[in-house]
């Protein structure tokens, strides 16, 4: 009999979220205790009602707002003041205005922002930002300005800012608000080719169907379900409970989910 | 850079003045505008020499004089103000064509008209054959200070953002039967205004949000080094050098 040769380490999970709680300054508490663990690789939906805390948890994953208890950590890194610079490359949050992400004079510039911040220059800079660009097809506009561009086009330069800092995880803010149907469609292609973690936030539940295989379900402050978006979305009392709805005449069991 | 930020004053072409590097032409026009400025006001021929030097920087740069000329009509209400010194400043006074001026008056309003002048001038051919980011780059490599810099950048990329939005509300109050016809309805303008303001300081907390979230930490990263060659900086030290020949006669002669 050969030696059995030990399995490789397994890389840790993309992000891990314990027993995360929250209470803002004000006093009103948005999160009660949050487990989430998302693997490496994965591509999972964060659903929930307005108001369930989504963008307070999306804001602890990069350090922006500190944990009043409980923790985050992100591939294996814990997310604390110590770390916050690496913990922000980690995590690339990519916000719901492009107007509010892309900041810069020009597609390129905005591109580079991230990348430069962390150090680096000269050809190993361009190169970061035209793969970057490439990846989301909008190597052609480079040089234009952000205003210059579609709300479809300004959305996924929008992913390639954060695509740049060779992010562990890919935080989405409803990537798909205000998308026209072939816009949507377009990301949706863009994202599905990206060999990255991602965390979606949305309330597009069949766009959370086509994109994510596994979905949270985030209401009042903690995590109420977990597993097969197809499962969840079809569980008609837990969608009624959280005010979850589908768009009219749609029905997830009837459709296949594409695989990854 | 070859597209876009194509700002009003700017006119694209190749020439050798657009060709030189923004922060040799800000020292230039800099430098010019100070000799200008040092320039005994009494040795009018200094500045017919001057503006000499600026017609040819506009012929070298494939400026239209035209262009110049209707560019510098934002210079107006400084000429008002110009032409209102020698009705209201005192000292000796002298008769023209029956009305009497003041004599320190009407060298005041030379002064400023003159160097004025030629200050706007040396400006506009510089927006002419810059661009508005050139300009920044330029500015930032000159160790303007960072923070007004960013601001000045900030202004160039929301400037349509806030345009649009003030755009949009005005329709929205135009699409509810608002008609600002008489003083009445200022409060509900002064609203708008007010609400525009809110918008762009929230607007501003999310950009903040953002960029704070891709690494941030108080200084923008140099992501395009801007260089001048000795011989740039030698055909944008041209402007000034005469410029300063011209001073120097005029204090001396």
């Amino acid at each position: 009999m050969d030696a059995v040769t030990p399995p490789p380490p397994s890389p840790p999970p993309s992000l891990q979220v314990s027993g995360l709680a929250y209470a803002y300054p004000d006093g009103h508490q948005a999160l009660f205790g949050v487990d989430l663990t998302v693997p490496r690789g994965e591509r999972v939906a964060l659903l929930g009602p307005n108001g369930a805390g989504k963008t307070t948890l999306v804001l602890h994953l990069n350090g922006i707002l500190t944990a009043g208890a409980g923790s985050v950590t992100v591939a294996g890194l814990p997310v604390s003041a110590r770390h916050v610079a690496e913990i922000r490359r980690r995590v690339g949050i990519v916000f719901q205005d492009p107007d509010d992400q892309l900041f810069m004079p020009t597609v390129r510039e905005d591109v580079a922002f991230g990348p430069a911040t962390a150090g680096l220059r000269g050809a190993e800079l361009a190169s970061r930002v035209h793969d970057a660009l490439a990846q989301v097809g909008m190597e052609a506009h480079a040089d234009r300005p952000p205003h210059h561009l579609s709300f479809g086009q300004r959305r996924r330069v929008a992913v390639a800012t954060v695509l740049a800092m060779q992010p562990d995880i890919l935080v989405l803010d409803e990537p798909s608000s205000n998308l026209d149907p072939a816009s949507r469609r377009e990301l949706a292609d863009i994202l599905r080719k990206l060999d990255v973690t991602v965390l979606m936030v949305t309330h597009d539940l069949p766009y959370a169907l086509e994109l994510c295989p596994r979905s949270v379900v985030l209401s009042d402050g903690v995590i109420v379900a977990d597993g097969s978006t197809q499962q969840l979305l079809c569980d008609e009392r837990l969608m009624a409970e959280h005010r979850l709805e589908l768009p009219f005449g749609f029905d997830p069991g009837s459709v296949t989910v594409p695989g990854r | 850079m070859s597209e876009g930020h194509a700002h009003k004053l700017y006119l694209h072409a190749h020439s050798p003045v657009h060709a030189l590097p923004a922060h040799c032409k800000l020292a230039a026009v800099f430098a010019f505008v100070l000799l200008v400025v040092s320039t005994p006001r009494e040795s009018m021929w200094a500045f017919g020499l001057y503006a000499a030097l600026l017609a040819a920087v506009a012929r070298a740069a494939r400026v239209p004089y035209g262009h110049l000329l209707k560019r510098l009509l934002i210079e107006v209400p400084f000429v008002a103000f110009a032409l209102l010194m020698p009705f209201v400043a005192q000292g000796p006074y002298v008769e023209v064509s029956g009305i009497s001026l003041s004599a320190s008056g009407l060298w005041g309003a030379w002064n400023i008209l003159a160097k004025g002048t030629l200050g706007v001038a040396a400006s506009v051919i510089l927006a002419s054959t810059t661009e508005l980011r050139e300009l920044l780059l330029g500015l930032q490599r000159l160790r303007l200070p960072p923070m007004l810099v960013q601001i000045a950048s900030f202004m160039i990329r929301y400037g349509d953002v806030i345009t649009d939005e003030m755009r949009r509300m005005r329709i929205a109050r135009l699409s509810r039967g608002f008609r600002a016809s008489s003083v009445r309805q200022w409060g509900v303008l002064a609203q708008s205004a007010g609400a525009l303001f809110i918008r762009s300081y929230e607007r501003g907390e999310r950009v903040h949000l953002a960029m704070v979230s891709r690494g941030y930490a108080g200084t923008m990263p140099v992501i395009d080094e801007v260089s001048a060659t000795p011989a740039q900086w030698r055909g944008a030290a041209a402007l000034p050098l005469a410029a300063l020949a011209v001073c120097l006669m005029g204090w001396t002669l």
